[in-house]
């Protein structure tokens, strides 16, 4: 039983990233009808955002100490962070280690502007191109972007720590009435699950009891009606681009401690967070919330080595194999509506 | 009409005119032989073939640093590094047979179809005589493979599977770095000094050559000492989180973790299981251990605090103090403003090697070159006295096993050296099961004439 808990935690934790990643993809194609490869490169961005603010609050001044030698055997150069020097060890030092959760605060202006510029200097131009030159265009930014992050901080995982304060694990089986060291689980992993949820009941929120996000729905069912309004929907979907880059861009500040952040990480939730979409249904908010979830659980359950033991190999398919089940049962996905891509 | 009487002088006479018109057509055939990409003009082009993309790019740059350092060290520039050290003085610091070395690389994207595209691309337009580096087996395998197609000297970059020398062992092949067995002849004995012989052992293992070969190496290291293997689970290559592999750890009566794993694969497994806390667990009495078996300095700096304390291997560190390792670090320190990590000491010390093999031989002919380097004993390259082993192209010499170093002065001190295992632990016959038995030889070499 303690087995399948801790499957459980695991496979929500891994829903969380690829619920959010989902839920800003779907946000676009619902939107703006955009297929955005890009999105994965977004959630990169993100991390690179906590790893940018913890490099900024590195900054440091040197001082050589003769009493110390570096490998060439000349005096080691002592590197001292600006902000202990001004705030003093104990300040200093405790933002510092804070740097991941300040770092939302940083990310959130800084992907609101990627998205903005994203969407109104490239992507805008491809509204009324077919779909294949959409992902064609957006995987090339991906790239693009890949390879300007690799430029400035190398190919290798750059370590973000948590704060101190929440490194480690909490044992979780005593909370649920287990006994000890049942079921420990880490802290970080635990927040990064329920940050998630706040996100999405944040966008969920937004678009339910705003104006702006009525307009918006009302926008994402008809477009036109809402145009001959006389309601500028096109500004408003450049703003929902903003934030469903802004979604990702959290999901990927959140996700920094949990494994280090390299170039290469966008790609590798990318496809993943594609077939979530799918399942969920093209374009429906609940139905890739549903799907990153479900898809999450299922793959850690696949990883138990009970289930490889009778199915070996199980952990590698059982995305695209769910993903072929349910789309040969409901074809629009969980949750998705009639006349969606079906042009 | 003479009478032929046969007797001791006449034969001897015989045998040797014999002997002399045998041997006359193979001097001048042997001089005048054709081979691949013969340097004709005053130069001779050698092609690194390195990861410049994709995940181990930083480890392709640190080795394209050193071959060129190399490069530069045979052309008599700078301050002569290693050839300084080196026990054969066949080097003079005028290039390799007179002619200066240049170079072109190629990026093997960690790929073994890009690797071969790129090695073949300067073998057949660039007229790359020998092909060297790379950071993945697969890649040194196919490669290794091309290179015996053409008839070009594949000196192999960080390969660790014990293939490579092993079962896919070939003439036109040879490799500096150890493999999979040595670091389970190494590791094994210092962590059962450290942690007992009473453990048990819970592996999580990449899912590919490498992989296996290494599980299978240090699960029969660590149970001939006792060890018990609870559980050996494959993980994809492509996988991130490995937090599903590792919940299943926590209860399973193991009391050591092995990662099996190299790169991006190491750091994210060694980060999720120090986030499960299993280095703060007690099993029975016994305090939680992980052993990672090959360790690397560029991942270790990836991985960050959480190497502290954990074990592993090396095939050299820039932390060495003998002469070879020191005039290296000197010369690499003072152009990059960094110590070299071990992947760039094998890829320097081949193409050193290399060039050497070709001033003993007095030739370019690749089948030259690999009789000059088969059974070629050396020092002064950093790992003490080594052995380029005749029958598999091997080298053997002593093996490091490192540990995560608990306080780190700076940037590059993340591992310490707990010992320097002789070569004499981890030597193995040529036809041991692992690496293919009495089936597998390295075929004939071939000079591409």
């Amino acid at each position: 039983m303690d087995a399948i808990i801790l499957q459980v935690l695991n496979g929500l934790d891994k829903g969380s990233a690829y619920a959010l990643i989902a839920l800003g993809l779907t946000l676009i194609f619902g939107t703006l009808g955009v297929v955005n490869f890009a999105h994965g490169a977004l959630f990169m961005l993100g991390a690179f955002c906590a790893v940018t603010l913890q490099k900024i609050l590195s900054l440091s001044f040197t001082v050589e100490d003769p009493t110390q030698k570096d490998f060439l055997g000349n005096p080691l150069k002592v590197d001292t962070p600006y902000v202990v020097s001004w705030f003093g060890d104990a300040t200093g030092n405790a933002i510092l280690n804070w740097s991941v959760p300040l770092a939302i605060l940083f990310a959130i202006p800084v992907m609101l502007l990627v998205g903005y510029v994203m969407e109104r200097g490239l992507i805008k131009h491809f509204y009324k191109r077919p779909h294949a030159d959409q992902i064609l265009v957006t995987f090339g930014l991906a790239i693009v972007i890949q390879e300007i992050v690799k430029y400035f901080y190398g190919a290798n995982p750059i370590p973000t720590p948590a704060p101190d304060a929440f490194r480690g694990s909490v044992d979780f089986g005593v909370m649920i009435g287990f006994a000890e060291n049942q079921i420990i689980y880490p802290y970080w992993r635990l927040i990064y699950f329920l940050f998630s949820a706040a996100i999405i009941g944040a966008v969920f929120a937004f678009l339910r009891f705003t104006t702006f996000g009525m307009v918006v729905r009302a926008g994402m069912a008809d477009r036109e009606t809402v145009g001959l309004l006389g309601i500028n929907i096109d500004k408003r979907f450049t703003i929902m681009f903003g934030i469903a880059a802004a979604v990702a861009g959290l999901a990927g500040v959140m996700y920094a401690p949990i494994n280090s952040p390299n170039y290469h990480m966008g790609m590798d939730f990318l496809v993943l967070s594609f077939v979530v979409v799918v399942v969920g249904g093209m374009g429906s908010l609940p139905g890739a919330v549903l799907a990153g979830f479900l898809l999450g659980v299922l793959e850690s359950f696949a990883s138990m080595n009970e289930v490889k033991s009778i199915l070996p190999g199980i952990d590698q398919i059982i995305i695209y194999l769910v993903a072929i089940i349910i789309l040969l049962t409901r074809p629009r996905g969980l949750m998705g509506r009639r006349g969606v891509m079906e042009e | 009409m003479s009478k032929f009487e046969l007797n001791r002088r006449s034969l001897i006479k015989s045998g040797a005119a014999i002997g002399a018109g045998l041997a006359l057509p193979t001097i001048f055939t042997s001089s005048a032989r054709a081979y691949l990409n013969e340097p004709k003009g005053s130069t001779v082009t050698l092609g690194f073939n390195v990861p410049q993309t994709g995940p181990y790019a930083e480890e392709g740059l640190d080795e394209l640093r050193a071959q060129e350092l190399a490069v530069q060290h045979l052309n008599g520039e700078g301050d002569g590094g290693m050839i300084n050290t080196f026990s054969s003085k066949a080097l003079k610091g005028n290039g390799i047979l007179g002619k200066k070395v240049q170079f072109v690389t190629g990026d093997t994207q960690t790929k073994s179809d890009a690797a071969r595209a790129s090695a073949k691309s300067m073998i057949e337009k660039d007229g790359a005589i020998m092909i060297n580096g790379g950071s993945s087996s697969g890649v040194a395998v196919a490669v290794q493979g091309l290179c015996q197609e053409a008839g070009v000297i594949f000196m192999a970059g960080l390969t660790h599977a014990n293939d490579t020398t092993g079962k896919d062992r070939k003439a036109n092949g040879f490799r500096h770095f150890f493999n999979a067995y040595m670091s389970g002849a190494a590791l094994a004995p210092v962590l059962a000094k450290e942690y007992g012989n009473e453990r048990r052992a819970y592996h999580l293992t990449a899912d590919y050559n490498w992989g296996w070969t290494q599980q299978e190496s240090i699960q029969k290291a660590t149970e001939a000492l006792g060890w018990q293997t609870v559980e050996n689970v494959l993980t994809p290559l492509a996988s991130t989180d490995f937090s599903s592999y590792i919940a299943p750890v926590l209860n399973s009566g193991a009391d050591v973790l092995v990662l099996n794993h190299y790169g991006g694969n190491m750091v994210n497994s060694l980060t999720n299981a120090i986030q499960f806390g299993l280095l703060d667990k007690m099993v029975d009495g016994k305090q939680f251990e992980i052993v990672v078996p090959l360790y690397s300095e560029l991942m270790a700096a990836g991985a960050g605090a959480n190497v502290r304390g954990v074990f592993g291997s090396m095939n050299w560190n820039w932390q060495l103090q003998d002469e070879g390792s020191k005039a290296f670090v000197k010369s690499f320190g003072e152009k990059y403003g960094r110590p070299p990590s071990n992947s760039a000491h094998t890829c320097y010390v081949q193409t050193l090697l290399y060039a050497d093999a070709c001033e003993r031989a007095g030739t370019f002919d690749p089948c030259g070159v690999v009789e000059a380097l088969e059974g070629f004993e050396f020092d002064g390259l950093g790992n003490g006295p080594t052995l380029y082993r005749a029958e598999d192209h091997q080298c053997f010499k002593d093996v490091l096993v490192m540990k995560g170093k608990e306080n780190p002065t700076n940037e590059y001190d993340t591992l310490e050296i707990v010992e320097v295992t002789p070569v004499e632990q981890v030597t193995y016959p040529p036809n041991h099961p692992m690496f293919g038995g009495d089936e597998a030889t390295l075929g004939t070499c071939n000079s591409g004439a």
